[in-house]
């Protein structure tokens, strides 16, 4: 089993094979299940983020109203505009709010590797597959490539905005995303690992507040900047820039910032954006309301 | 290693919009309803740190009780759970407890009915994983992801040993096992993680066995 991004891509690099093989075969063993089974339960979680992102698309509103109709607004920017950002990047941006956005109007999504950080690994695939065209089976591996690495990180820091601050959540969503796209578009095991590296180490540092305690405000739009750096950074990567911080020692980095955040701004909704004027404004509203 | 599965980080299919405290908050009820074995009439329950304080927000509350009721994390009648356990005369109260706690995200768990009740401590430590920390006063490591057989006993030689036998005589192999008394020689508590689910004859042979005094099973 791998522990480290420096083994996983070992393990890839000697056997000859991708980063979601290494991930897949562990899995089998892991689960002593069958390469088919493997395969049919990551194919029902990409129709769940698949479904996602239509229903988003179709236009969504959380209970409370903070958050819903904005990756509408997007995609219809793209449509009658020429974006500055280019097609793919706002695809991607538009995708990842919009799950996150089914997620706080309560929809149902698949956590990547949570919730509030849902939207960028299903988000930059679903924009990234329109110029690639991948395979189904390239697209279950995208997946398979950014449990991997997800894995690594939940395993030597956390993946939790209560426990890590959003640098965890949506820093490793990001990062997650950035390394499949890597191994999608024929980078190398070692050119996800930086890319990885490269998106978290641009997360650092990112603190969980989110207003009056809802998985809202910030998080859907942080979700949006996950995405285009995930995709940055993987083009970083591809064009062969390195980090020149090692992958895990990054995700080292991100254990200790965690630990040494205050617990106002790990998801407790106390402190950060949940304490400006407007953050209690809306809370108070919302809980005045009895939402 | 706390995550050992790919579906631990990428899922678990659920109704929004927090995988700690939406998904792992029903996680953390459902296994509760197991390890009491039928549904509650009624539930208190002690929220600590994040819980306590974003728990209306994140919908932590009716994810609890919609776990108690038995539906899993991707269950759309979830937003409703509490509508749900109200028209079954079931009564729940939430208190927001300010003691500290090592993980942020803790939540105590007292259920019951007319006879008995159940008091439980879960956390969830990120993307709808949980673990169960404590059971009627017993510290213990129950992550929920295994099949497991919970064992009240007395704590004397041979009655670890008289379950192990029945169990290797029926080839269940034993992935994760640990033993916890709260006083010597008083009453123990075996939490013992399986490979396979086992099977309620099987349980009866352990109720039978020395020492033993009850017996619970969660199927994952």
């Amino acid at each position: 089993m791998f522990r480290t991004v420096a083994e996983l891509v070992e393990i890839a690099e000697k056997e000859d094979i991708l980063i979601s093989e290494v991930m897949i075969r562990q899995e089998m063993d892991v689960k002593n299940k069958t390469r088919e089974e493997v395969f049919a339960e990551m194919e029902r979680n990409l129709q769940v983020m698949e479904k996602a992102i239509e229903d988003s698309l179709k236009g969504v509103q959380s209970v409370t109203g903070l958050t819903g109709g904005d990756a509408v607004k997007i995609q219809a920017y793209m449509r009658e505009k020429k974006p500055l950002s280019g097609h793919l990047m706002l695809d991607a941006v538009s995708k990842a709010m919009g799950t996150n956005e089914v997620n706080a109007a309560m929809g149902v999504i698949c956590a990547t590797p949570t919730a509030g950080s849902a939207g960028c690994v299903p988000g930059t695939l679903f924009a990234v597959k329109e110029q690639l065209n991948p395979t189904r089976e390239q697209m279950i591996r995208y997946l398979f490539t950014a449990g991997a690495f997800g894995l690594v990180v939940a395993n030597n820091a956390f993946i939790s905005g209560a426990a890590g601050g959003c640098q965890a959540e949506v820093g490793s969503a990001g990062a997650m995303a950035s390394a499949a796209i890597v191994e999608m578009a024929g980078g190398t095991p070692q050119q996800s690992a930086d890319a990885f590296a490269m998106t978290l180490k641009n997360m650092l540092g990112l603190v969980c507040d989110p207003v009056a305690g809802l998985v809202e405000v910030p998080c859907v739009k942080r979700n949006a900047g996950g995405s285009a750096l995930a995709i940055v950074s993987a083009d970083m990567a591809l064009a062969g820039v390195q980090s020149r911080i090692p992958c895990d020692e990054v995700i080292g980095a991100m254990y200790r910032i965690g630990q040494q955040m205050p617990s106002s701004l790990r998801e407790t909704g106390e402190g950060g954006l949940a304490d400006t004027p407007t953050g209690r404004f809306l809370k108070e509203k919302i809980f005045g309301m009895s939402v | 290693m706390k995550y050992n599965s790919v579906f631990d980080i990428i899922g678990p299919v659920m109704v929004g919009p927090s995988s700690s405290h939406t998904a792992g908050a029903a996680r953390i009820g459902l296994t509760a309803r197991r390890l009491f074995g039928k549904e509650p009439k009624w539930a208190k329950i002690h929220l600590y740190g994040s819980f306590a304080k974003t728990y209306q927000g994140h919908g932590t509350d009716f994810a609890l009780v919609g776990g108690l009721l038995g539906y899993e994390t991707d269950d759309t009648r979830m937003s409703k759970a509490l509508d749900a356990a109200n028209e079954k005369g079931i009564a729940i109260k939430f208190i927001e407890d300010s003691a500290k706690t090592d993980h942020p995200n803790t939540v105590r768990l007292i259920i019951g009915d007319d006879k008995e009740s159940l008091e439980i401590v879960g956390i969830s430590i990120g993307g709808g994983k949980i673990e169960i920390t404590e059971l009627n006063g017993f510290e213990l490591r129950l992550s929920g992801n295994h099949p497991a057989i919970l064992i009240m006993h007395n704590d004397r030689f041979g009655a670890i040993a008289s379950v192990t036998k029945i169990l290797a005589k029926h080839e269940i192999n034993i992935g994760h096992m640990e033993v916890n008394r709260k006083d010597v020689g008083k009453e123990a508590l075996m939490v013992i993680e399986v490979d396979q689910n086992v099977d309620d004859t099987i349980l009866l042979e352990l109720e039978e066995a020395d020492h033993i005094i009850q017996i619970s099973k969660i199927v994952s």
